[in-house]
C-alpha cells in the first residue's frame, strides 16, 4: 500500500468507521491453484508404477498399527482431485469476497502432502513415525530459537542474533560438556553462552540505541568467526578432551510412550525435548498470565505508557532478552548434546534465521511460533527421508524444500499480522 | 492534598522550557494552567510527574518536599496524570491497562484480573463512567479512553490529578461530560490541574487561572476575565480572535465530489457516500471529531489513497485514479495535517522545501539541473511575503518553530496556480500569532477565486473560516449547513445527530 496511512500511523485510538468491508486477498486462491498445478504436472509427466506403503508403527510399539499400502499413481490422482476441489472452492470464495477458511487450508495441505508422498515414495515405504519424530528432532533448536525470538520481540527488541545464540550454545555445550563430562553442565553452559550473546545485543540495542537489525547480523557473524577460530585452535587439536561431550539419551515416558503413533513421536525423546515442552508451556503461561508477562508486553507495545506507570522499560527489556538468550542457548545445546556429539563449524546452518521466520509466521505468539517451527522441521526432515527411500525427485532439489516452505509460509500464508507496536524501536526518554 | 511548585526551572540545552515557575493548588480546587503550545506547560507537568528532573526548584505535597526520580515515585506520592496522548496500550483490555504497574498477583506472579476488574467497576460506578473492564482499549471511543486514564489515576489513589490538554480530542458533548467529571472529582476533594489553551473551557470550569508564556508565569487571572483579556495575556499582545472576511462572491462549481468511498487495506470504510460541491471563491469547512474520515477524505482528494470509489471532479475533470503529480498539476494545493512528516523535509533547507512540489520541471529545474539562483530569489521573496521568522533561506526546516514551518508549507502551496486548496488542520500546534496570519492567507486565497476545503477539529476555526460547514461523523456526511449555524447544533451534529434543516 502506497498511502501514508500505513498500519503504523493509525493513531492509538481506533478511528470511528463508517463500516467494515472485507478486502479479500487472492493470495490463498492463487497459491492453492499454483501448488495443485505443480503436483498435477509432476504426477502427469512422471507417473509411477507400483504401490506406496505408509508404516504407522515402530516394532517396539505396545499395540501395532497396521501398514497401509496404496497404489501410488491412483492415490496421487484422487488426492489431486481433492486439491482441485479445495482450490476451486477457494476461488469461488474469493469471487464472493469471502476469506478462505483455515479448515480448507488444512484439508488442502494434508491432501497435497499425502498425495505427494504417495507419488514420491512409490515402490517404497514411508516410515511415518520416523518422519514425524525426526521432524520434531530437527525442529527442537528452531522452537527454542523461536521462543527466544518471541520473548525478545514481545519486549520490543528484534533479535536477529538467534542464530548466534544457537551457535554459541552449541559450542559452549560441547566444550564444557566434554571438559566436565556432564550433559547437564553442558546444557547450563549453553544457556550462559546464549545469555552472553543477548547481553551484547542488549548493550548495543537497548543502551546505545544502535539499529537492532544491524547489531543482530553483526553478532551472528561475530559468533561464527569466534567459534570457528576456537574450533580450529582449541577444540580440533584436543578433540578427545574438549569436543566429545556425553549425549542425552532418549528416555521413554511410561504409559505416554506406549500410545501408538503419538508415543514414539513425542514421548521417546531426550531430556532436552522434554525441557522444550516445559519451556513452551512456561513461556506461554508467563507471557499471558503473569505480572512479568503483562509488563513485557506493555513495554513492547507502548514503552512510554509503561514508563508512566512506573515500569522500568530498560530493565524489563534487558531481563527479557537475557532470558530469551538462555532459552535460545538451550536450543544450541541440542546440536552437540543430542544430535551429533561434537561441535562443528557453522553447524546451525542458518537455523536461527528460520527460527526468526517462525516468530513472524507464528505472529509473535509462542504456541503458533512453535507450530511454525515444527512445520519447518517437517519440511527439512521430509527432504532427508525422501532421499533415503529413493524418490524420483533429485535430492539436491529437495534440499531447497525447507527454504521454499519458509518463503511460502512467511510471504504467502501469514496474512496480515501485527507485530508488537514498539518492536525494534529503542526506548529513549523525554 | 495541597500541591506547591516552587521556582521550577527546566532547561533543554540552551532552551529554558520552564523559568522559575511557581504554582499552588489547593485540594478541592480546579487550577487551570493556560498557555500556548510550546509555552512549557507540559514540561512543567512532566517535571511534576517525575518524567523529567528539574534543574532547580522544589515540589511540595502537604508541606513535605518531594524528590521524584521517576513516575513511580510521583504515583506513590499521590499524583495522577491524564496525558495528552493517552498512555494506554491499545491491545490490552481496560482492566489490564488499569492494573499495569500496580498489579495484584497470586501464586508465582499470576495476574489477579478479577481484582482489577472489580477495581475498575467500583470507580466506574462511583463516578458514573460506564466503562466495561473487559473491553479492548482500541475498540473504545476516545472519550471513554480518557475515562480509562482517569480510572487508572484514581485506582492508584491519586489526590492531585493533572489533565494535560484533555479536551483536544473530544466532541463538545464529551467535553461537557468531562467538565462534569472534573467538578465531581473536585467535590470529592481532589486537587486538579487543568492544562489547556482553550479559553472557553478555562472560564467554564476553573477556580483559578495561571497563565504561562515562553516558560514563565506571566500572571494569574480570574475565571471571570474576558476571552480577549486571557488571550492577550497568553500571547503577550492584543490578538484578533475573529477572522475578518468579506461576504463571498462565489463563482462556478470548481470541485464536485460524488458518492466518495474510501476503504483501507484492512477493509475498513473510512469515508462512505460523501458528496459535496465547492464553488470558486468559497470555503467549505469540514467539522468533526478527529478520526471520523477527514484524513482519508483529504488524502483521497490528493490521490494518496488506493481504494477510492465514486468520483472527484475538478473543473469537470475526473481525478479518481490519477497520480498525485497529475492532481497537483491540475491545480490542487495541499496543506497536510502533519507538517513534520508530510508537509516538510526537516533536513532540507527552507528554499528546498519551497520547491518540493515543483521538483520535476520549470521553473526550478531545467534539463534535470536545479536552477539555484532562481530558487534563491523565489525563496527570499516568499520568506518576506509570508513573514517566516528564520535566519535565512538556508535554515533547515526542522529547526523552525511550528508556526514558521506551517508558513513555509502555506507559502509553497499558495505560490502556484492553484484552483483548489485542501487545508488539513492548517493551524494545529501553531502559535496564536501565526494562526492569525495563516487564516488571513486562506481567506485571501478564497477571495482570489480558489475553492478551499478546510478540515479542522477546532470548532472555533471551522466557524470563523467557513462559508459553509460540512459535518462528518463516522465517515459519512451528517449535513452541510450555513456558517452561522449555532455551535450547539454543530456539536450535536458531530455526534451524528441530524437536526432539522440540514442539507445532507
Amino acid at each position: 500500500m502506497s498511502t501514508p496511512t500505513s498500519e503504523a500511523s493509525i493513531p492509538l485510538h481506533e478511528t470511528p468507521l463508517a463500516g467494515v468491508t472485507t478486502v479479500v486477498d487472492k493470495k490463498a486462491a492463487v497459491i492453492l491453484s499454483v501448488m495443485t498445478a505443480g503436483l498435477l504436472l509432476v504426477v502427469a509427466f512422471f507417473p509411477q508404477d507400483g504401490d506406496t506403503t505408509f508404516r504407522l508403527a515402530v516394532p517396539s510399539d505396545f499395540a501395532q498399527l497396521p501398514r497401509v499400502t496404496v497404489p501410488s499413481t491412483l492415490t496421487a490422482w484422487v488426492l489431486i482431485i481433492v486439491c482441485l476441489l479445495c482450490a476451486g472452492w477457494s476461488i469461488v470464495l474469493y469471487r464472493r469476497k469471502l476469506q478462505t477458511p483455515l479448515w480448507l487450508m488444512v484439508i488442502y495441505s494434508l491432501g497435497w502432502m499425502i498425495g505427494f508422498l504417495a507419488w514420491a515414495a512409490s515402490g517404497g515405504t514411508i516410515p511415518v513415525v520416523g518422519l514425524l519424530s525426526g521432524s520434531l528432532a530437527l525442529a527442537v533448536p528452531l522452537v527454542f530459537g523461536a521462543l527466544g525470538g518471541v520473548l525478545g520481540e514481545r519486549s520490543g527488541v528484534v533479535n536477529i542474533a538467534i542464530d548466534g545464540q544457537l551457535l554459541a550454545g552449541a559450542f559452549a555445550a560441547a566444550m564444557i560438556g566434554s571438559a566436565l563430562n556432564s550433559t547437564w553442565a553442558g546444557l547450563v553452559a549453553a544457556m550462559v553462552a546464549g545469555t552472553l550473546v543477548a547481553l551484547i545485543l542488549g548493550l548495543f540495542a537497548i543502551t546505545y540505541l544502535v539499529d537492532q537489525v544491524i547489531v543482530g547480523v553483526v553478532l551472528n557473524v561475530l559468533v561464527i568467526g569466534l567459534t570457528s577460530f576456537m574450533f580450529t585452535q582449541v577444540l580440533a587439536p584436543n578433540a578427545e578432551t574438549l569436543n566429545s561431550p556425553p549425549r542425552f539419551t532418549a528416555v521413554v515416558i511410561p504409559v505416554l510412550g506406549d500410545i501408538p503413533l503419538i508415543g514414539p513421536i513425542f514421548f521417546r525423546q531426550s531430556a532436552v525435548v522434554y525441557l522444550l515442552y516445559i519451556a513452551v508451556a512456561v513461556v506461554t503461561w508467563s507471557l499471558y498470565r503473569t505480572r512479568w508477562g503483562l509488563r513485557v508486553r506493555a513495554v513492547g507495545e507502548h514503552p512510554t505508557a509503561a514508563d508512566t506507570v512506573g515500569i522500568n522499560v530498560i530493565r524489563t527489556r534487558y531481563r527479557t532478552i537475557l532470558i530469551a538468550g538462555a532459552v535460545a542457548g538451550m536450543g544450541g545445546a541440542f546440536y552437540t548434546l543430542v544430535s551429533v556429539p561434537q561441535f562443528n563449524r557453522e553447524m546451525t546452518g542458518g537455523a536461527g534465521y528460520i527460527a526468526l521466520a517462525a516468530v513472524i509466521f507464528g505472529k509473535w505468539d509462542p504456541i503458533r511460533a512453535t507450530l511454525a517451527a515444527l512445520l519447518f522441521g517437517f519440511a527439512s526432515n521430509l527432504q532427508g527421508v525422501l532421499s533415503v527411500i529413493g524418490s524420483p525427485v533429485p535430492s539436491e532439489f529437495m534440499l531447497m524444500l525447507p527454504y521454499v516452505v519458509t518463503i511460502f509460509a512467511v510471504a504467502g500464508l501469514v496474512g496480515r499480522s501485527r507485530p508488537p507496536a514498539a518492536d525494534g524501536i529503542p526506548y529513549r526518554k523525554g | 492534598m495541597k500541591l506547591v511548585l516552587r521556582d521550577i526551572t527546566k532547561r533543554f540545552g540552551t532552551l529554558v522550557a520552564n523559568d522559575a515557575i511557581s504554582l499552588t493548588v489547593e485540594p478541592g480546587e480546579i487550577h487551570a494552567l493556560l498557555g500556548e503550545n510550546g509555552a512549557g506547560k507540559s514540561t512543567l507537568m512532566n517535571v511534576l510527574y517525575g518524567l523529567y528532573q528539574a534543574d532547580a526548584g522544589e515540589i511540595e505535597l502537604d508541606g513535605v518536599v518531594q524528590h521524584f526520580s521517576g513516575p513511580g515515585d510521583a504515583i506513590a506520592a499521590g499524583i495522577g496524570m491524564v496525558h495528552q496522548h493517552f498512555m494506554l496500550i491499545p491491545v490490552f483490555t481496560v482492566a489490564e491497562n488499569v492494573m499495569l504497574g500496580n498489579e495484584s498477583t497470586g501464586f508465582a506472579g499470576t495476574l489477579d484480573v478479577d481484582e482489577a476488574r472489580q477495581r475498575v467497576q467500583k470507580i466506574s460506578d462511583q463516578f458514573g463512567f460506564h466503562v466495561n473492564p473487559d473491553a479492548l482499549v482500541e475498540d473504545l471511543p476516545v472519550g471513554v479512553q480518557q475515562r480509562v486514564e482517569i480510572i487508572k489515576a484514581l485506582s492508584r489513589d491519586a489526590q492531585v490529578l493533572v489533565l494535560d490538554e484533555p479536551t483536544a480530542v473530544l466532541t463538545p458533548q464529551e467535553t461537557d461530560e468531562l467538565m462534569q467529571i472534573m467538578r465531581e472529582l473536585k467535590e470529592s476533594g481532589k486537587a486538579i490541574v487543568f492544562i489547556t489553551h482553550k479559553l472557553r473551557e478555562v472560564r467554564e470550569v476553573a477556580d483559578k487561572i495561571t497563565v504561562i508564556r515562553l516558560g514563565k508565569v506571566v500572571g494569574e487571572a480570574d475565571p471571570k476575565a474576558s476571552n480577549a483579556e486571557l488571550a492577550s495575556l497568553m500571547v503577550g499582545r492584543p490578538v484578533e480572535l475573529t477572522v475578518h472576511k468579506d461576504p463571498m462572491k462565489p463563482g462556478p462549481d470548481t470541485l464536485d465530489v460524488e458518492r466518495l468511498r474510501v476503504i483501507d487495506a484492512a477493509g475498513r470504510v473510512h469515508v462512505d457516500d460523501v458528496s459535496f460541491t465547492i464553488r470558486a471563491g468559497e470555503i467549505l469547512a469540514v467539522a468533526g471529531v478527529q478520526g471520523n474520515g477527514q484524513t482519508e477524505l483529504t488524502e483521497a482528494l490528493l490521490g494518496l489513497q488506493d481504494r477510492v470509489e465514486g468520483s472527484i471532479r475538478l473543473h469537470g475533470e475526473e481525478l479518481v485514479g490519477r497520480s498525485v503529480r497529475h492532481i497537483l498539476d491540475a491545480g490542487v494545493g495541499f496543506i497536510p495535517e502533519d507538517r513534520q512528516t508530510e508537509g516538510l523535509v526537516g533536513a532540507f533547507t527552507i528554499a528546498e522545501n519551497l520547491m518540493l512540489n515543483r521538483s520535476h520541471g520549470e521553473p526550478f529545474v531545467r534539463h534535470g539541473t536545479l536552477q539555484l539562483e532562481r530558487l534563491e530569489g523565489f525563496a527570499k521573496e516568499k520568506l518576506e511575503e509570508y513573514d517566516v521568522r528564520a535566519p535565512g533561506i538556508t535554515t533547515l526546516a526542522g529547526q523552525l518553530s511550528g508556526g514558521n514551518q506551517q508558513k513555509v508549507v502555506v507559502a509553497r502551496e499558495l505560490s502556484r496556480d492553484v484552483s483548489l486548496l485542501v487545508a488539513a488542520q492548517p493551524t494545529r500546534g501553531v502559535d496564536v500569532g501565526s494562526i492569525e496570519f495563516i487564516h488571513k492567507q486562506i481567506v485571501a486565497g478564497r477571495d482570489a477565486g480558489m475553492a478551499v476545503l478546510v478540515v479542522s477539529t477546532e470548532l472555533d476555526e471551522v466557524v470563523s473560516l467557513a462559508d459553509r460547514i460540512m459535518v462528518l461523523y463516522r465517515g459519512r456526511v451528517v449535513g452541510i449547513v450555513p456558517a452561522d449555524t449555532p455551535r450547539d447544533v454543530l456539536g450535536l451534529m458531530m455526534t451524528g445527530e441530524r437536526p432539522e434543516g440540514a442539507i445532507a
